[in-house]
C-alpha cells in the first residue's frame, strides 16, 4: 500500500499520467461504455479502411503488387511526387519562417491582413486554387500569351504542380510557428542585438534554435500534405501519364481503369509514408516537449 | 560615458509614453528611474538602448548623437526584467555570446573568450555553474548570469530594466547591495528602472522620479525624499498623511486644526493640501495649542518601528504616525487612548486640477 501511494506521487512527473481525484471518477459502467464507443469508432473509420487497403493491394498476390509499383508510370508518379515535395517543402519552410518572424517580432500596419492571407489556403477549396493557376498561367489565361511566346510551360507541367502544392501547403509552417514565437516574445532577440549581434546572427544563434522543433513539426505536416494533395494538383496537372501524374493522381487513374489491386498497391505505399510521417511527428512532438 | 537626453518624446499609438524628457547623466553615475507602471521609465531606458526609437529628441553619449546608431553599435549592456537568457545555451555560452558574435577582425581568440567568461562568472559567483542551462538556475542566479552577459562586451553604459523586480525580498536586497558594490568597483555609467522607492533610495546616486511620461523631480535620494517638489513625488516616496484644508492669513485650516505655513506666498488661493510624513507626526498626551485631538485605533509593531493608526475626533479622517520603539514605550499608548497630535513638518501644495 505504501509502495503504491509512493508511485502515484512520483508517477505524474515521470510519465505524464494523470491521477484524478475521486470526484472526477465516473462509474465503471460509464467509463467502459465511453471507451468502447471511442475504440469502435476508431476501428470502423481508421483501422478497417487501412487494413482493407493492404488486403486489396495484396489480393492478387505479391507479384501483381510488385509489378504495380514498379510499372514505369508508377515510378514516374513517385519520382514526380518526390520532386514536388523536394521543391515545395523547402519553399514553405522559408516562407513560413519569414512570415512567422514578421508577424510575431514586429508591429506594423497590415499585420492582420497578412495573417489572414497566410490562412487563406485553409479556407479556399484546393480545386479553386488549381483553377486560379489555370486562369493565370493557362493558354487562355492572363499571362498565357507571354508564356507561350517565351516557351515557358507552367500549367500541365512541373512548375504548375509545384505552385499548386505550395499554395495549398502554405499555412502549415507559419501556423505552427506563430503561436510558438508569440509565447517566446522578443526579449531574447533584443538581448542578442544589444550584445552586438546583427540580424542574421541573432536569427541563426537565437531564434532558430528556439523554434527548431516547431519548425520540424510544421515541415512534417507540410510534407504529408504535399505528398497527398489531390484537388489543386489534379486541376493543373493535365493528367499526362508518366509525365504530370503524381501518386494520388496515378491512383485515381488506375482505379478508374478497374485495376483495383494496382491502385491499392500504390495507395498502400502512400499509407506507409503517412504512417512513418505520423511516427516521426510524434517523436518530434515528444522531443520538443522534453527540451 | 556621460549620457544626455534632450527633449525626447515617444508615443505608442495614442498613448504618450514620453513627453519632452530631458536629462543629463554624468559619467560613472548610478541613476535610478523611479515611477509607477506606465510612467515611461522603461520606455526611456529602451530609447537610450536603441530598442525603441524616439519620435523626436536627441540621445548623446559623450556628446555624440546616438539617434541613428543601431543598438548593436551603441555598446550598451542591457539587463532585462525577466533575464532574457538564451534558453538553449549553457551559462558559459550565454556569457560568451557577445564576444562570439563579433566580426572576425575584433573577435577575441577562444582562449581569451574562455578566460574572460570564467573571470566574469567568478565575479558573479557562478563559476561552478558554467555548464548549467538557465532553467536549472534560481531567479537570482539567472539575473547574475544576465549581468555577467551584459558586462562581457565591456559596455560603456549599463542599463537595467527592473533588474530585481521578479525576485523575492531577501535576494533582491542582497543583489542590489552587490550591484552597488559592482558599480563602485567598475564605475560604469548605469541607469536602472524600478518602481520600488526603497530600492531607488538604497542604491542610486541620483533618482529621477517619473510620472505620466514626464520627469517630476531629479535629485539625490535624500533630496527627493525630504524635499519633494510635487504632491506626486511626496505621495510616491513613502507614506504620507494629507491635511486637505483652506489657506487663510498664512495658516492652513482643517477642521479644528490650524498651522502656520509661512512659505506659501499665495493668499488668494482657497484650497490647499498639507503633506506630512508619518514620522513627522508628533504625539502629545496633553492638549496644547495647535494640536488635533485623536483616538488611537490601531497599533502595529514592526520590529524597531511602531505604526499607529489614529482617528481624528474633529473630523472623520485617519492619520498614520510612526514612532521608534523607544518613543512608543515612553508614551505608553494603548488602543482607545485619547491623545493630541501636530505635524512637526508640513509641506503645502495648492491643488491644480487633481484630487487625491
Amino acid at each position: 500500500m505504501e509502495q503504491s501511494t509512493f508511485i502515484q506521487q512520483v508517477a505524474p512527473e515521470k510519465n505524464n499520467t494523470v491521477t484524478k481525484s475521486a470526484a472526477l471518477q465516473e462509474p465503471r459502467f460509464v467509463r467502459y461504455t465511453l471507451i468502447f464507443i471511442a475504440l469502435a469508432f476508431l476501428a470502423f473509420f481508421i483501422v478497417l479502411p487501412l487494413v482493407s487497403i493492404f488486403t486489396t493491394a495484396f489480393q492478387k498476390g505479391v507479384d501483381v503488387y510488385v509489378a504495380a509499383i514498379t510499372h514505369p508510370d508508377a515510378l514516374a508518379a513517385i519520382k514526380l511526387t518526390l520532386t514536388v515535395v523536394a521543391v515545395a517543402v523547402p519553399l514553405n519552410a522559408i516562407f513560413g519562417v519569414m512570415a512567422a518572424w514578421a508577424l510575431t517580432k514586429f508591429n506594423f500596419k497590415g499585420k492582420n491582413l497578412l495573417l489572414t492571407i497566410v490562412d487563406l489556403p485553409f479556407a479556399v477549396s484546393p480545386v479553386i486554387a488549381g483553377v486560379v493557376f489555370i486562369l493565370l498561367f493557362g493558354s487562355q489565361g492572363l499571362f498565357g500569351d507571354w508564356l507561350f511566346e517565351h516557351d515557358i510551360k507552367i500549367v500541365f507541367a512541373l512548375p504548375g504542380i509545384v505552385l499548386a502544392t505550395v499554395f495549398v501547403t502554405l499555412p502549415f509552417v507559419a501556423r505552427e510557428l506563430i503561436p510558438l514565437m508569440q509565447t517566446q516574445g522578443t526579449s531574447e532577440e533584443e538581448a542578442s542585438i544589444s550584445l552586438g549581434a546583427n540580424g542574421f546572427k541573432t536569427f541563426w544563434h537565437v531564434t532558430l534554435p528556439n523554434i527548431k522543433w516547431g519548425l520540424l513539426y510544421g515541415l512534417i505536416l507540410c510534407n504529408a500534405r504535399a505528398i497527398g494533395e489531390f484537388g489543386a494538383v489534379s486541376v493543373v496537372s493535365g493528367h499526362i501519364r508518366g509525365m504530370t501524374n503524381t501518386m494520388p493522381l496515378h491512383i485515381e487513374i488506375l482505379y478508374n481503369e478497374y485495376q483495383f489491386a494496382a491502385a491499392f498497391a500504390v495507395a498502400s505505399l502512400m499509407s506507409v509514408i503517412a504512417i512513418i510521417t505520423l511516427i516521426v511527428k510524434d517523436i518530434i512532438a515528444w522531443k520538443s516537449k522534453s527540451v | 560615458m556621460s549620457i544626455q537626453i534632450k527633449n525626447v518624446s515617444k508615443t505608442f499609438g495614442s498613448f504618450q509614453a514620453l513627453e519632452d524628457v530631458s536629462l543629463h547623466i554624468q559619467s560613472g553615475e548610478l541613476v535610478a528611474l523611479l515611477g509607477p507602471s506606465g510612467s515611461g521609465k522603461t520606455s526611456l531606458l529602451r530609447v537610450i538602448a536603441g530598442l525603441e526609437t524616439s519620435d523626436v529628441g536627441e540621445i548623446l553619449f559623450d556628446g555624440q548623437s546616438m539617434i541613428d546608431r543601431h543598438p548593436k553599435e551603441r555598446n550598451v549592456g542591457f539587463v532585462f526584467q525577466h533575464y532574457a537568457l538564451f534558453r538553449h545555451m549553457t551559462v558559459f555560452d550565454n556569457v560568451a555570446y557577445g564576444l562570439k558574435v563579433r566580426p572576425r577582425k575584433t573577435r577575441p581568440s577562444k582562449l581569451e573568450i574562455k578566460n574572460k567568461v570564467m573571470e566574469l562568472l567568478k565575479l558573479v559567483k557562478l563559476e561552478n555553474f558554467s555548464d548549467r542551462y538557465p532553467t536549472q538556475l534560481s531567479g537570482g542566479q539567472r539575473q547574475r548570469v544576465a549581468l555577467a552577459r551584459a558586462l562581457a562586451v565591456e559596455p560603456k553604459v549599463l542599463l537595467l530594466d527592473e533588474p530585481f523586480g521578479a525576485l523575492d525580498a531577501k535576494v533582491r536586497k542582497e543583489l542590489r547591495r552587490w550591484l552597488r558594490k559592482l558599480h563602485n568597483d567598475f564605475h560604469i555609467t548605469s541607469i536602472f528602472v524600478t518602481h520600488d522607492q526603497e530600492e531607488a533610495l538604497d542604491v542610486a546616486d541620483r533618482i529621477v522620479v517619473m510620472n505620466n511620461g514626464k520627469i517630476e523631480q531629479i535629485g539625490s535620494p535624500d533630496d527627493v525624499y525630504t524635499n519633494p517638489k510635487s504632491p506626486f513625488v511626496y505621495d510616491f516616496l513613502g507614506n504620507v498623511n494629507l491635511f486637505k484644508g483652506r489657506l487663510h492669513n498664512g495658516k492652513l485650516m482643517h477642521g479644528e486644526f490650524a498651522i502656520d505655513v509661512p512659505d506659501v506666498q499665495t493668499h488668494t488661493e482657497d484650497h490647499a493640501v498639507g503633506y506630512v510624513r508619518p514620522h513627522d507626526i508628533h504625539i502629545e498626551k496633553t492638549n496644547i495649542p495647535g494640536t488635533v485631538p485623536v483616538k488611537v485605533s490601531h497599533i502595529h509593531l514592526l520590529g524597531p518601528i511602531v505604526q499607529i493608526e489614529l482617528r481624528r475626533e474633529d473630523i472623520d479622517e485617519f492619520l498614520e504616525a510612526e514612532l521608534t520603539k523607544e518613543q512608543f514605550t515612553n508614551l505608553q499608548l494603548k488602543i482607545g487612548d485619547h491623545v493630541f497630535v501636530k505635524p512637526k513638518q508640513l509641506k503645502v501644495f495648492i491643488p491644480e486640477d487633481f484630487s487625491i
